[in-house]
């Protein structure tokens, strides 16, 4: 809209000097080829800047949604051969880039049972960035209901990282991966 | 005619009016002032250490960082490679004490929140790296029994006051050191189990004093912490807070496209971690392999976190207890030094490889692969214009 009355006011007819000459003009000149054209081309030049406009104001109004599909950053999941489900949280509810953190892992079976007396080994790093964790994190304590504690994690940097999960217990050994997003 | 070209005049010149500011997208502004010093939480105890904020413990401390009898021969004290008035560094490609060493002296502002200490981390508190310097025959090239006579002689008064009684030191020979000459060794070894433990615990006080005094040493704000905070509240940044189209440019490349910012993070500019970004060796120095070497040191280390002379609880020492000890990352991995002051201390690297910022930031353009070990980095495409920027940038985390 705007568009079109900045086009109508700066308008190109050398003669024009404001909104009414303007139509003056175009009606004294009514019936001549070349004032048609003109107006016509005034009216699409009206109408391509009026698109524009709409079209900023629905892009920048948007919610920024088109991000691209990241890594999957569920807490809980199926091992990979689904003999456990896990779940894998920060045992202070919050991840703290760049200390040392303890998280929690819960291992239930199938059919929701805890899993005690597991053995677990811990590994993972960054696979945009070639290198391993900055720790070595252990399952250090076994707090009841399947619950264990993993201690010594530590996220130095920002972006995605991978912790993998080798879990062995009387159930059978299975393996998972739980993507954390810093 | 005149009238459309005054619009459209009119409408560039308001397009490019609103391209002077800086345009910062909401995570880049979350980036930013992660990046400030107002974010630096404050400094937390050192449990190892009980008179880590004993005023007493820092004076001396102080006295000691300044003492050249500190040293073998009486020339060198820490404060002669870690200099007062340089950012406690020496501005020299490697450290220069008794003799040559092979690693360029770090600054130490900040350094009490360091997790490991020396740029392969070989000692895992600030205390036990104090002491490192004292026997190290190229640095102030002393002797642990002879730094405890020392103690006695020039500082008892002042030493009994904070750490209680020295030991006798009847028998105690006048030069001795596990780590020493052979002679010093053997007088070391021929010395009693309780002779060798109190002249350890006078020697682990010597690093616990220094230590004291060095946790007063922090980082000044600069002119990004002042941009960054008038960026944060929205107010519009005056005299040398407002940064430059270049500084601006060099920001969001260190931020974004460049990825610095992955490993220089936080307020300090460093993630305290080891990397191995290809940073070639000196050719006239001993083998360097880095964080895999360092590994055992640090864990054959009396004075670490796990031995004797801790004090507090042993839960302090998470970051020994769960060290990545074997990783192939290890090798040739250093650690990430914080940015702060660094436009105004080259030259750089763990050697001094690098002479300016310049050639700093055309080595991680390039990423030239490392000698042994795999570089954690990758090439970029900068311009000409975009290296000056990132350059022009790392000037504003000065004062």
């Amino acid at each position: 809209m705007l568009g079109k009355q900045a086009f109508l006011r700066h308008s190109v007819f050398p003669q024009a000097g404001g909104m009414r000459s303007t139509r003056q003009n175009v009606v004294r000149r009514r019936g001549t080829g070349l004032a048609s054209l003109w107006r016509y081309l005034l009216a699409g030049l009206g109408l391509a800047a009026l698109l524009v406009g709409v079209l900023a104001a629905v892009y920048l109004t948007a919610p920024h949604s088109a991000q691209p599909v990241g890594p999957d950053i569920s807490r809980t999941k199926k091992t990979d051969n689904g003999l456990y489900v896990a779940s894998f949280v920060p045992e202070r509810g919050v991840v703290r880039q760049g200390e040392l953190e303890s998280w929690v892992l819960t291992l239930k079976t199938k059919t929701g049972a805890s899993v005690e007396r597991a053995a677990i080994a811990i590994s993972g790093g960054m696979p945009q960035h070639n290198h391993g964790l900055p720790t070595s994190p252990q399952a250090t304590d076994y707090l009841g209901e399947g619950r264990y504690r993993i201690e010594g994690l530590k996220f130095t940097m920002s972006g995605l990282w991978q912790l993998r999960f080798a879990i062995s217990s009387g159930a059978g050994s299975d393996t998972v991966l739980f993507n954390v997003v810093l | 005619m005149r009238r459309l070209f005054c619009f459209l005049a009119l409408t560039v010149a308001v397009l490019l009016g609103g391209c002077g500011k800086p345009d910062f997208s909401d995570a880049e502004k979350k980036t930013i002032a992660s990046l400030a010093l107002n974010t630096l939480p404050a400094l937390k105890p050192d449990t190892t250490n009980r008179f880590a904020d004993v005023p007493a413990a820092a004076a001396l401390g102080s006295t000691l960082f300044f003492d050249a009898g500190m040293s073998r021969d009486g020339t060198v004290s820490c404060s002669t490679c870690h200099k007062i008035d340089r950012q406690f560094q020496d501005d020299l490609p490697q450290a220069v004490g008794v003799g040559r060493t092979n690693r360029r002296t770090m600054p130490l502002a900040g350094v009490a929140r360091d997790p490991w200490f020396f740029w392969d981390g070989r000692r895992d508190s600030l205390w036990a790296q104090a002491l490192t310097p004292l026997e190290n025959p190229l640095e102030q090239a002393g002797n642990r029994t002879a730094y405890a006579h020392y103690m006695k002689a020039r500082f008892s008064e002042r030493y009994e006051r904070i750490f209680g009684p020295l030991p006798d030191f009847s028998g105690i020979p006048l030069n001795a050191s596990p780590l020493g000459s052979n002679a010093e060794k053997a007088a070391w070894n021929a010395m009693s189990g309780a002779q060798r433990d109190a002249v350890n615990s006078v020697y682990a006080n010597i690093g616990k004093a220094i230590a004291a005094f060095e946790r007063s040493i922090e980082p000044a704000p600069t002119r990004f912490d002042r941009f960054a905070l008038d960026l944060a509240t929205g107010a519009e940044p005056k005299g040398d807070a407002a940064f430059s189209r270049e500084e601006i440019l060099g920001l969001k490349l260190f931020i974004g496209k460049a990825n610095c910012v992955t490993c220089h993070n936080g307020p300090r500019f460093t993630d305290n971690g080891f990397h191995n970004t290809g940073v070639p060796p000196v050719a006239d120095l001993p083998p360097d392999r880095g964080r895999v070497d360092a590994v055992a040191q640090v864990e054959a280390d009396p004075f670490n976190c796990f031995g004797a002379y801790r004090d507090g609880e042993a839960s302090a020492c998470g970051e020994l207890r769960f060290m990545v000890k074997d990783a192939p990352e290890l090798v040739r991995a250093y650690k990430t030094p914080s940015l702060r002051g660094a436009a105004t201390r080259p030259p750089y690297m763990h050697a001094g490889q690098f002479s300016s910022l310049d050639e700093v930031v055309a080595h991680y353009a390039k990423a030239a692969p490392s000698v042994e070990g795999t570089s954690e980095i990758h090439p970029l495409e900068l311009s000409d214009r975009e290296r000056a920027a990132l350059v022009a940038f790392l000037k504003t985390l000065t004062e």
